[in-house]
């Protein structure tokens, strides 16, 4: 399964940068008839693996409308898209610190609060972001933390520091994520830093540590951990949750740990364009999705923890107690959102290749 | 992508309209000039190892018979109806820890080797991934040498060996030419490939190319990286075209 959503997203990678690197974008952006006989579209605009079929069809039935989605792989791929005026998407689903982004750079709607009623269900810990403190422009939707996937049959003890994936005696039996800020996020936690650290010296003084960890490391992946775990071949993984409950379906021992330095914890958002010609129709579709019963069936799904706190009591317990679904109370404290670093990305970006030379 | 690649960074990615030679300055630093070197290598590997393994397959199809060469050159023909990717994919369920070539060993009674994730899987994969461009244009080239020069050779007492080496091999030229060439691009660009079988471990010129304009939002130095490769690939391809001419004024 997760296999096929993987290939699914490679394949979107490269056309997106063929897309890229050949001549600017192309123009694939959905087609408007503005045709009033045709039943109304929603252009919905979402992460791969991140539907669930049964929730858009009843959308579609209940409304009679119909509903395109298409998917991007990373908050810069949605960015680019819109930014490069491939207008046509009605709902979009940034993550936290890309919503703020695109909130100031004026490619979101404002949201009327009258339309969107289940705001009013929105978990403590999400309310009043700092990205978007008056949910202005956009609404959590799924949520969830970074922290270590670890096979526990084989490491006895919990890692409850991010040392652990420093530890020799797992070398070659670590694998960390693919992506940059996370890495480096992690680093500079585990060095009492912030993860949003703007300073050249800290981070190349994640760089530094880092760069002894490469050789302990079988793998850079953000989408082929949660497979290395369950295959044994990776026995510590710098993880997102939700993978790493799906691992737990297939290998029993494999656990989540969240370390005491703290970690990600991160949002994904629903948002309106303010391209969008259909923006009345987008925030009943947003307010559905947080419908408690709807949520409640797409985060059982994905494995998600969903914005709507009504949502806990609706799932088995064992999702609802599962800590890579929903992080323990005691964690949260821990917890730091990721913001966006705009002009240190660059040192960010030099040391993240000069890690990957090495 | 060519005027991007002149102006500045805007604040959040996105472009900035002031204009700066930076972008290509920052091609000249050691980091940057590291990659290419490294993938230059890659490529360059992978261009011979298919050249090695690819000549004798051409050879054999473009001297069988006509029958057979047909069902030979389909054989070749087939990966190619699939998806890149999921062949690429294949190999990784073949060298994981608990994968095919491991299962082979453990049942000859071996330990397990780890394959996945290291310079030479990268390096199978690329092979795998552009031998029949090799393959597909050297055939051709040899089907066009009459098998008359090279039993002329042996007439003058060349053994096997050595009519191939000294009359088909720079016969065929044309074919070594175009195979090269259609290999070597595309692997020096390859990103998918040390995406996957590589695990993220080293960076090569495609993905460095693709973290700049979808990660970093760098896009106008992703677009001077893009134009220092195309020149790079420019330069080499005048200097090849060059070759053949050259040789046949000597």
């Amino acid at each position: 399964m997760n296999r096929n959503v993987f290939l699914i997203h490679m394949m979107r990678l490269c056309l997106l940068s063929g897309c890229l690197l050949g001549l600017g974008c192309s123009d694939a952006s959905p087609n408007r008839s503005g045709d009033s006989s045709e039943p109304a579209t929603l252009y919905y605009f979402t992460w791969s693996d991140y539907v669930e079929p049964a929730s858009i069809a009843q959308f579609e039935q209940i409304h009679h409308v119909r509903v395109v989605v298409d998917t991007f792989s990373s908050n810069e791929e949605l960015l680019a898209k819109v930014q490069t005026g491939m207008t046509g998407y009605d709902v979009v689903v940034p993550s936290d610190f890309m919503a703020g982004i695109m909130g100031r750079l004026g490619l979101l709607a404002e949201l009327d609060g009258q339309r969107i009623p289940n705001i009013r269900h929105l978990e403590d810990a999400l309310q009043h972001l700092p990205f978007d403190p008056e949910h202005r422009f956009a609404i959590p939707y799924l949520w969830g933390t970074v922290g270590i996937g670890y096979d526990a049959e084989v490491v006895s003890e919990a890692p409850r520091s991010w040392q652990a994936l420093w530890d020799p005696a797992f070398a070659g039996r670590i694998s960390m994520l693919n992506d940059q800020r996370e890495v480096f996020g992690l680093a500079l936690k585990a060095l009492g830093y912030s993860l949003n650290s703007q300073s050249e010296s800290e981070i190349r003084q994640a760089r530094d540590m880092l760069i002894k960890q490469k050789p302990l490391v079988k793998a850079y992946t953000s989408e082929q951990f949660d497979q290395l775990l369950v295959s044994g071949e990776v026995v510590l993984a710098h993880a997102w949750g939700g993978p790493v409950a799906r691992a737990m379906r297939e290998r029993s021992s494999i656990r989540y740990e969240i370390p005491q330095e703290g970690g990600t914890i991160w949002t994904d958002c629903l948002a309106v364009l303010a391209s969008s010609s259909n923006k009345s129709l987008a925030m009943d579709f947003i307010n559905f999705l947080l419908d408690e019963q709807v949520a409640a069936q797409i985060s059982e799904r994905l494995l998600f923890a969903s914005a709507n706190r009504q949502v806990r009591d609706r799932l088995p317990s064992d999702i609802r107690h599962n800590p890579a679904v929903y992080p323990p109370e005691e964690a949260m404290t821990r917890m730091e959102w990721m913001e966006d670093v705009s002009g240190a990305m660059r040192y960010y970006d030099r040391g993240w290749t000069e890690l990957k030379v090495q | 992508m060519f005027v991007v690649s002149w102006i500045s960074r805007g604040p959040y990615g996105g472009l900035d309209w002031t204009w700066t030679g930076e972008n290509y300055v920052r091609l000249l630093d050691s980091l940057v000039l590291g990659i290419f070197l490294k993938s230059f290598g890659y490529a360059l590997g992978t261009t011979l190892v298919c050249g090695l393994l690819g000549f004798p397959l051409a050879y054999c199809i473009a001297r069988s018979s006509k029958s057979w060469q047909q069902w030979l050159l389909i054989l070749v023909m087939i990966p190619f109806w699939t998806n890149f990717l999921v062949r690429t994919y294949a190999w990784v369920l073949i060298f994981r820890a608990d994968g095919v070539v491991n299962g082979f060993l453990k049942i000859l009674g071996q330990d397990p080797i780890s394959l996945l994730f290291t310079d030479f899987s990268v390096c199978v994969g690329l092979v795998y991934g552009y031998l029949p461009f090799m393959v597909l244009p050297l055939v051709s080239a040899l089907e066009r040498i009459p098998i008359q020069v090279e039993e002329a050779a042996r007439d003058l007492f060349a053994t096997r060996l050595e009519a191939l080496w000294h009359v088909v091999v720079p016969l065929s030229r044309p074919g070594w030419v175009a195979g090269s060439v259609l290999v070597f691009i595309p692997s020096l660009g390859a990103f998918i490939t040390p995406y996957l079988l590589g695990g993220g471990q080293s960076l090569m010129i495609g993905t460095l190319i693709q973290q700049e304009f979808l990660v970093a939002r760098d896009w106008p130095f992703g677009a001077a990286l893009s134009f220092g490769l195309m020149a790079v690939i420019l330069m080499l391809w005048g200097w090849l075209g060059r070759k053949p001419e050259e040789q046949s004024m000597i």
